[in-house]
């Protein structure tokens, strides 16, 4: 990789915070100049990228079925056709669904299988993130940054379509912290939590499972949500990969190199002051 | 400007990969390369429950006042047999429960015997494979009093249960292993909510074994057979569902 050797190594491409203190009109670092490359993921974090590309595309098929089989939701310990449901789900069509005809058996299969891929895979990528301190370097949310006023910068700068802070390009900007800080910590565990329930076995064996979301019927109400909010953070998350660039997103995604984009002059983060 | 250029050739690769994937779809998840995965994940997943939990653990149990004001029936309403319907006729004074296989002593118990037996009451909750859940109140002796009476050999792996209705012109079959058949809470029910098991919901007995799924919990059942294999079992997988349509044989996920 010619662009690598241009670079500086990875450890020295961690973004550094950005004093306060310094002035908006400081010269832009030669290290986070436009076209400058970074290394920006680590293998873990590719290798579970690529394998929840697949994993989550076959669990929300394969769930897709499943929701077919008993298309109405309800809150409690219990549920069934006598009872009253809150909701009844839309049937999903077969071009959207594993398998593509009805097939309870085989979808459960596809489920069950990667549903061990999914939640063991959420395990290896927090215990690696948390060793190779991914975690605390680029996901922290700092006070400062959840300030009205830094959260409207932002949504101003996302208007614009300038999505990296010039000054710190590799640094995660706080809708991204946000929304992944959603994905790891709220949405994979309650779809692992509340899938746990659903297990007459596990939910023996763990009752906090069952305790946590407030019996079996909320269990897969739960699921239901917590996979609708994910399906909702991959549509953002692919339109915001392709605003944003796709080429060089899905390149560094793969190499983990990372070129600082060139942003049409974005303004610095002066609210920082 | 490479930056479009660039981003219509992901569009337009992903919409060609996407369709690609689609009409490749059923072959692949139907077909032979991915089933030996997919049978692989329910080993797995019977390895993991038995190895990550306590294999005594209880399901839960509810108070009566959450118990579900309607159970709905499911599977056979009726068997309609002309031998199930003489038994209905004679309020099941004629029925016996054969207990044979691997024993040591084989059981012949007459419905009044059964119905002496120090019994369980449990209010528990019965998951469908298909989604929905209700909760009922189940009476009746545990399993593991009968299969100790009966003194399971060593060899036995797997208990067999052989039922009156049918499915295809076959006997409804299920099985389960020798942890479940001994745990407290599977029980062969012979009253279900105070009264008296009622034709619909499986009488004179249902298998209740709390820790599996609805399809594990054969209705009225006519004979228990200790097995050291499932392979001589209808289809050799265990169960009718199992042989019929690939359902999981381990219905505790």
């Amino acid at each position: 990789m010619t662009e690598a050797s241009l670079s500086a190594s990875p450890d020295s491409a961690i973004p550094v915070a950005v004093p306060p203190s310094a002035p908006p009109s400081a010269p832009l670092p030669a290290a986070n100049a436009p076209g400058t490359p970074i290394y920006r993921h680590r293998l873990t974090t590719r290798i579970w990228h690529w394998v929840n590309v697949v994993t989550i595309f076959i669990m929300i098929g394969s769930g897709l079925t499943i929701l077919n089989a008993h298309p109405h939701l309800y809150w409690g310990e219990f549920g069934a056709n006598p009872d009253h449901p809150w909701f009844n789900t839309p049937h999903a069509p077969s071009y959207l669904t594993i398998p593509a005809g009805y097939n309870l058996a085989l979808a459960r299969r596809w489920h069950l299988t990667f549903a061990l891929v999914f939640a063991f895979g959420l395990l290896f990528f927090m215990i690696s993130s948390v060793l190779n301190a991914h975690f605390q370097k680029d996901l922290r949310i700092r006070l400062k940054e959840l300030a009205p006023a830094h959260l409207w910068f932002d949504a101003k700068e996302h208007a614009a379509l300038r999505f990296h802070d010039p000054k710190n390009p590799n640094a995660r900007n706080i809708f991204q912290k946000l929304a992944y800080v959603a994905a790891i910590f709220v949405l994979i565990p309650a779809m692992i939590v509340s899938g746990l329930a659903l297990s007459p076995t596990m939910s023996a064996a763990w009752p906090w499972v069952l305790d946590i979301v407030g019996g079996r019927a909320s269990a897969r109400s739960v699921h239901f949500l917590a996979a609708s909010g994910l399906v909702i953070f991959i549509i953002v998350h692919v339109v915001l990969v392709i605003l944003a660039g796709a080429f060089g997103e899905v390149k560094s995604m793969i190499t983990g190199w990372w070129t600082v984009p060139d942003d049409h002059g974005a303004p610095t983060q002066e609210h920082g002051a | 400007m490479s930056g479009i250029i660039t981003r219509r050739a992901v569009l337009t690769t992903g919409a060609l990969g996407a369709g690609a994937l689609l009409s490749g779809c059923d072959k692949f998840q139907n077909g032979a390369a991915t089933r030996p995965i997919l049978f692989a994940g329910e080993q797995i997943n019977y390895g993991l429950a038995r190895a990550l939990t306590n294999r005594d653990s209880l399901a839960k149990e509810y108070r009566p006042d959450q118990m579900s004001p309607l159970f709905r029936v499911n599977g056979t309403a009726n068997p309609n047999t002309p031998t199930y319907n003489a038994m209905v006729a004679e309020k099941f004074a004629n029925w016996r429960l054969k207990v044979g296989g691997l024993v040591n002593r084989p059981l012949d118990i007459s419905h009044q015997q059964l119905l002496a037996m120090p019994a369980r009451t449990q209010i528990t909750r019965h998951d469908c494979v298909e989604g929905w859940s209700a909760i009922g109140k189940w009476h009746g002796p545990m399993l593991g009093t009968i299969l100790k009476a009966a003194d399971v050999r060593t060899t036995a792996r797997y208990v067999v249960f052989t039922c009156a209705d049918l499915y295809s012109g076959h006997n409804y079959y299920e099985s389960i292993d020798l942890i479940d058949a001994f745990h407290p809470q599977t029980i062969l029910a012979w009253a279900m909510n105070d009264a008296i098991l009622s034709v619909a919901h499986g009488a004179p007995i249902r298998l209740r074994v709390e820790r599996q799924l609805g399809y594990k919990n054969a209705k009225y059942v006519m004979q228990i057979d200790a097995v050291d294999s499932l392979s001589k079992i209808g289809k050799g997988k265990g169960g009718y569902w199992e042989d019929a349509i690939d359902y999981d044989w381990y219905a505790g996920i």
